[in-house]
């Protein structure tokens, strides 16, 4: 009885304010019954899809710690002035055409209109009610802005996954005007083939948060970048061995580690791009999941192989989990993320080894993370796909699918990879050639906090008059 | 028994290093040092405004040697620290009275 008493007078206050409110809206209009659901509908999602942008917004912040940590104090205010810029830069390029290329109505390969922003759109109205040029996002019941707002924070980290790769020996403009071509064209043409309604999404090529759209592109770009910048000096020796060149602060690392982990719970259960119960949850354990697992099998492998537990590996496993799942994340049951992710981080530490071994420096393991279990995530779909997943479609390899899935999904990882190292090659060789890409050797010894910033990250005091 | 005092280009120790493995030198002490010579400061901008920072970040190497190897071995650092530019550094060397090693006592050469 005292419990009952005490319960109807903490619900007292609430049921003042109610009345409160119904007598306020009663007097601006007709009685009214409030949001229906489908407004309700409109409202959970928006704010589902917003709060999940700014989750992967965040993780520049990830990106910039990981980088910096494992690049030399000497070029640390360089890498994080990279990391920061690189997103508005992005937003820019990204708003005035790169939305339009990706989402606008076209043809198979390309779509045309929407420069900045404009043109015909009934959002949040969905499938036959929408009326306007991005078709291809009609599924989603949120406002325009909010499709934009979340396409952008993807289109961003594509950008900002290269500038790992092309550490401690670029020019600060030279990056820039690349990541303006890579997220106002690059990333936008491989992406409307996917998720624009273009030539790879018709033929059955699936990737729910963007392994290839996203990762694979920003490690095609760097690749390339690397290539032409060739390794840091002091990478290799004379005869050839590696030089290691530690990281300087794995306290960095680690906090990145863990923003970007937690910036993943909005890149992937944010895809859905509505607040569907069931798919949230099932892709926000899958993606846990196969973290965890590459965590467990990057460190493992570092153990057995390199002698000891190295941290940066573990970490490197974390993202390459997390990378690895992000295609196949609401396509796969819970069972095939473990499996997943434990392939990922056994690739991850492969492909440190494989490439540090062919001179191909890439200071942050980027390549490795973002670029082979880009791919990795990808086939993947194709092989544990289950059409009892929230995401359905076409049942994998593993799963009585037989080829059709993998062979779309390896045509789609051919055809993104190709033509984006083509476009990367180009562009990167065109801004060498105008502006010059690597810093002088001197410059470079003197470290770019110095040569291109002017600005020390960790400056000693100096005694001066 | 003579004490060379390197002042190399922070960048240049591995190479340094390489050159002192090959020859009969069993040690040496690094320090992170700031200091200037004829290549002076460097200039730094901090929101808008220029200053000079008076001092550039070095290494200083201690490598404790015999007698005997005193001109090799500062050979070996100046051809592995040399760019040929300002700002390469400098060896100093000093007599160095004895030498104790804490683990054995030995004494002079012998704990070199």
């Amino acid at each position: 009885m005292t419990t009952k008493m005490s319960g109807a007078r903490r619900w007292f206050p609430l049921a003042i304010l109610l009345t409160l409110m119904f007598n306020g809206t009663a007097f601006a209009q007709a009685p009214s019954e409030g949001p229906s659901p489908a407004d309700l509908k409109v409202m959970l999602d928006t704010l589902w899809v917003m709060m999940t942008a700014f989750l992967v917004f965040w993780m520049n912040a990830g990106f910039g710690c990981v980088e910096s940590g494992l690049c030399r104090a000497k070029n640390a205010t360089n890498i994080l002035a990279k990391n920061f810029i690189v997103f508005a830069f992005s937003a820019i390029a990204y708003w005035i055409i790169g939305f339009g290329i990706m989402f606008a109505e076209g043809n198979s390969f390309l779509g045309m209109g929407g420069l900045l922003l404009s043109g015909a759109d009934n959002s949040p109205a969905t499938g036959d009610a929408y009326q306007g040029i991005f078709t291809s996002l009609n599924w989603t019941g949120v406002p325009l802005l909010a499709k934009f707002f979340f396409q952008l924070v993807f289109a961003g980290t594509a950008a900002t996954i290269v500038s790992g790769c092309v550490a401690e020996r670029i020019h600060y403009k030279s990056f820039i005007i690349f990541t303006l071509v890579l997220a106002g064209l690059s990333y936008p043409i491989t992406g409307h083939w996917i998720w624009g309604g273009g030539w790879l999404a018709a033929m059955g090529m699936r990737d729910f948060a963007g392994s290839t759209v996203v990762h694979a592109v920003g490690g095609w770009s760097g690749l390339a970048g690397i290539l032409i910048l060739g390794p840091r000096i002091g990478k290799y020796r004379k005869d050839g061995s590696v030089q290691p060149i530690p990281g300087h602060s794995m306290a960095l690392v680690f906090l990145g580690g863990l923003i970007l982990w937690l910036g993943w719970f909005g890149f992937n259960p944010g895809s859905t791009m509505a607040a569907d119960p069931r798919a949230i949850t099932h892709v926000a354990m899958t993606t846990n999941l196969a973290c965890c697992m590459a965590i467990l099998s990057s460190t493992l492998m570092a153990w057995i192989m390199l002698g000891k537990p190295d941290f940066s590996m573990t970490v490197n496993g974390a993202l390459a989990g997390l990378v690895a799942i992000t295609a196949p994340c609401a396509f796969v049951s819970v069972t095939s993320s473990a499996i997943i992710g434990l392939i990922a981080g056994v690739i991850v530490v492969f492909a440190v080894l494989f490439f540090d071994k062919r001179k191909i420096d890439d200071p942050v393991g980027a390549l490795s993370v973002h670029l082979a279990n880009g791919i990795w995530g990808t086939l993947a779909v194709g092989l544990f796909a289950t059409a009892d997943a929230p995401g359905g479609g076409a049942n994998g390899l593993f799963n009585g699918g037989g080829f059709a899935s993998l062979q779309a999904q390896a045509i789609g990882t051919l055809a993104v990879g190709a033509f984006t190292f083509a476009l990367a090659l180009t562009a990167w060789t065109i801004i060498k050639l105008v502006l010059g890409l690597r810093v002088d050797p001197e410059d470079e010894e003197r470290g770019l906090d110095l040569s291109e910033m002017g600005m020390e990250a960790y400056p000693h005091d100096p005694v001066r008059g | 028994m003579k004490k060379l005092e390197c002042i190399i280009r922070p960048h240049k120790l591995e190479e340094v290093r390489d050159a002192l493995d090959k020859m009969d030198v069993h040690g040496m002490t690094v320090t992170e040092v700031r200091g200037f010579g004829r290549q002076k400061g460097h200039t730094e901008h901090y929101r808008g405004v220029e200053y000079k920072a008076e001092f550039q970040p070095k290494l200083k190497l201690e490598i404790l040697v015999r007698d005997n190897q005193v001109a090799e071995t500062m050979k070996a650092v100046q051809d592995a620290a040399k760019t040929g530019k300002f700002g390469d550094g400098k060896i100093f060397f000093t007599d160095v009275q004895d030498v104790l090693r804490i683990r054995t006592g030995d004494r002079g050469e012998q704990a070199l």
